[in-house]
């Protein structure tokens, strides 16, 4: 039985790595040299839901599985902010929810970067102007990549992680 | 015993109510409807409130089924429903903080969704008082909201004797985004976006409510190509859904490769439904009216290869699952949900057909094309996470023997029908299964826009019985339990 399922997964289903975008490409040109030169080529992911309906972190998951693979590139998902040295936060961020993303970047240790995922992320999307949203992700904290879409497919996703490597 | 019908007979019908009526009741009326609720002659749909205003939805069994009471509140109060039936104490709880009504005899009146930030200040951390426990070697553990994993926000807290738990207490409303207040006064096209974002992961599920909601308000009639395509998304999504807990639940009992196999079966999925409906979760693709999207026979035959894929993969996991003495170590007797728990709370999804609740909104009140299928719905006793994984896995064999009764029969035709919201007013209310269980969704409009829309997940009433469930299981089992139920935050911070 388990040899039967091993075989399912000996024809790998990986695919290869996504082309960078040049506009992001762009963008993490301007990130810290210093910082990415200590953080090398792998970097620790804490993820925060900091408002989201749950889409995004549906396909923050999907980069966990054999097609994507996003531990080949160096890039795990850690359970503490302070094992991370990437915050990857969702979401518009609530006003129940902004203390707990405040307080997690602060335990979060330097050098240490922001990405804003999906359109919420970014300016808090089809919940702007409401009495419980902060607003985008930058709005509380630093942030120094974004990488929007609603949610964003795994590949972009992908390729947004992939610049911070340079 | 009063059942729903002599409820009715004493109230007044609201014009417009469509498909099931609306009654403005008195104190007595709803009070007796309280009675009959805490007696278990109906079930509570839900409750949610207005300005001035509180609605109650109950299912009976005679027909029709399903009807709202409402009741104005002078001075902003009216009689508790929570204090004789506790399932409506956490939905009286939010209805307070977002419409000021004050529910007189409510046994718990601390804050709920309101966490006293919305004008902008911080309370203090001690300012929520958790529950008092009382006895000798107790401790606390307080978990969230900041989780460890790839979840949602929200705060555990944890009384364990040793290892074994005496009690969970959740704090929810982390993610809290305003929703009710964002959908008034919003045009119908607005409100149908923010619909589909309640909960993401039931996004096809939460178009398909709000959609018929607004049809049924408006009096449209959808084409039934459209009916069609709208059964295939939603039997998808809850395909893909099912097939993710599956392998989480049995990674939280550290059997990895299950997650593996059932990541790429989720993902074969996924990617299916973005060729065949242009995006992987489906999302906004299912509008009021219609679909905005089409099949043609080509993208036919992909879905085809998938349900065959998914046919030769899927039942030899299942046999792993079935077979792994470690696995089944883990899942069976734990979490144990008491079948009577389950009906007083009218626990949707796989949480209630675990436990003895027969119940699916496809067949009963039913909504088209479920009525032309042939399908069973998976019921058991046993109400433990075994129970839960299994109602799962004979779910997804359902839905794909419907998938190819809906690809058989997908009937020519339009996929939407146009109207004009201009001016349009109608009251309207849909429960439609996701994949998580029943989806409510009343609302109004008047004057082409959405004067007030409620949306009530099945989580609602699935996160109190989670409490109940944890009660003498180790922490180290919790994940387990918890996945089982996989309640939505977003679906219930709203």
């Amino acid at each position: 039985m388990l040899r039967h399922l091993l075989e399912g997964l000996r024809r790998p289903l990986t695919e290869s790595k996504p082309d960078i975008d040049p506009d992001l490409a762009k963008l993490a040109a301007t990130l810290d040299a210093t910082a990415r030169r200590r953080l090398g080529r792998s970097l620790a992911i804490r993820q925060v839901d900091a408002g989201s309906c749950n889409g995004c972190e549906l396909e923050i998951h999907a980069l966990n599985n054999a097609f994507h693979d996003l531990e080949r590139f160096g890039l795990h998902f850690v359970a503490s902010p302070r094992h991370a040295d990437v915050l990857l936060v969702t979401g518009p961020v609530t006003k129940n929810m902004r203390e707990a993303l405040e307080r997690t970047w602060q335990a979060t240790p330097d050098p240490k970067w922001v990405v804003a995922v999906g359109d919420c992320g970014a300016d808090a999307g089809v919940f702007a102007g409401s009495y419980a949203v902060v607003g985008g992700v930058s709005a509380v904290v630093p942030v120094d990549l974004v990488i929007r879409g609603c949610p964003p497919t795994p590949t972009q996703l992908l390729q947004g992680l992939l610049t911070l490597l340079g | 015993m009063t059942g729903l019908q002599d409820l009715l007979k004493q109230g007044r019908p609201v014009f417009g109510s469509a498909p099931w009526p609306r009654h403005e009741v008195d104190i007595v009326v709803w009070e007796r409807a309280i009675d009959a609720l805490a007696a278990g002659t109906v079930t509570l749909l839900s409750v949610w409130g207005e300005v001035g205003r509180a609605h109650m939805a109950l299912l009976g069994e005679a027909d029709p089924c399903i009807a709202v009471l409402s009741l104005e509140c002078a001075d902003l109060v009216y009689p508790s429903i929570g204090r004789l039936h506790p399932p409506a104490i956490r939905l009286e709880r939010a209805m307070r903080d977002l419409f000021g009504l004050n529910p007189i005899g409510l046994p718990d009146t601390r804050p709920w969704l309101d966490h006293g930030r919305w004008e902008g200040e911080t309370p203090p951390a001690a300012s929520y008082q958790f529950l008092p426990v009382d006895g000798e070697g107790l401790h606390q553990i307080p978990v969230g909201p900041v989780h460890a994993g790839i979840i949602e926000p929200g705060h555990f807290r944890f009384t364990a004797d040793g290892e074994t738990v005496v009690r969970l207490e959740q704090r929810l409303g982390y993610v809290h985004k305003g929703i009710d207040w964002l959908l008034a006064g919003a045009p119908i096209a607005r409100a149908h976006r923010i619909a589909g974002r309640i909960s993401g992961d039931s996004t096809v599920a939460y178009g398909l409510a709000f959609s018929q909601a607004v049809e049924a308000a408006l009096g449209i009639q959808v084409p039934p190509r459209a009916v069609w395509l709208r059964a295939i998304m939603a039997e998808m999504e809850r395909i893909a859904n099912h097939l993710g807990d599956f392998g989480a639940i049995c990674n939280d009992a550290s059997f990895s490769i299950m997650l593996a196999h059932c990541a790429v079966l989720r993902e074969r999925v996924l990617r299916c439904a973005n060729v065949c409906f242009g995006h992987r979760l489906m999302m906004d693709r299912i509008v009021p009216g219609g679909v905005d999207a089409d099949l043609d026979p080509d993208r036919v035959g992909l879905i085809r290869d998938l349900l065959a894929e998914i046919g030769a993969r899927f039942p030899p996991l299942v046999s792993l699952y079935d077979n792994m003495a470690s696995l089944q170590d883990r899942t069976v007797t734990t979490g144990y949900l008491k079948p009577d728990l389950a009906r007083r709370f009218g626990a949707g999804g796989y949480v209630g057909r675990a436990s003895g609740r027969d119940f699916d909104a496809r067949r009963s009140p039913g909504y088209a094309p479920y009525d032309t299928l042939a399908f069973t719905v998976p019921v058991r006793s046993d109400g433990d996470v075994n129970a839960r994984v299994w109602i799962r896995i004979e779910e997804i064999t359902q839905s794909l023997s419907m998938l190819d009764q809906l690809l058989k029969g997908l009937p020519p035709g339009d996929t939407v029908t146009p109207f004009d919201p201009t001016g349009a007013a109608g009251e309207g209310i849909a429960l439609v299964e996701a994949f998580r269980g029943d989806l409510l969704i009343w609302l109004r409009i008047v004057g082409g826009v959405v004067e007030r829309c409620h949306a009530r997940d099945a989580s609602w009433f699935q996160w109190p019985l989670l409490e109940a469930v944890i009660e003498g299981n180790i922490v180290a089992d919790f994940p387990l339990c918890n996945k089982s139920f996989n309640c939505s935050y977003s679906g219930h911070d709203l």
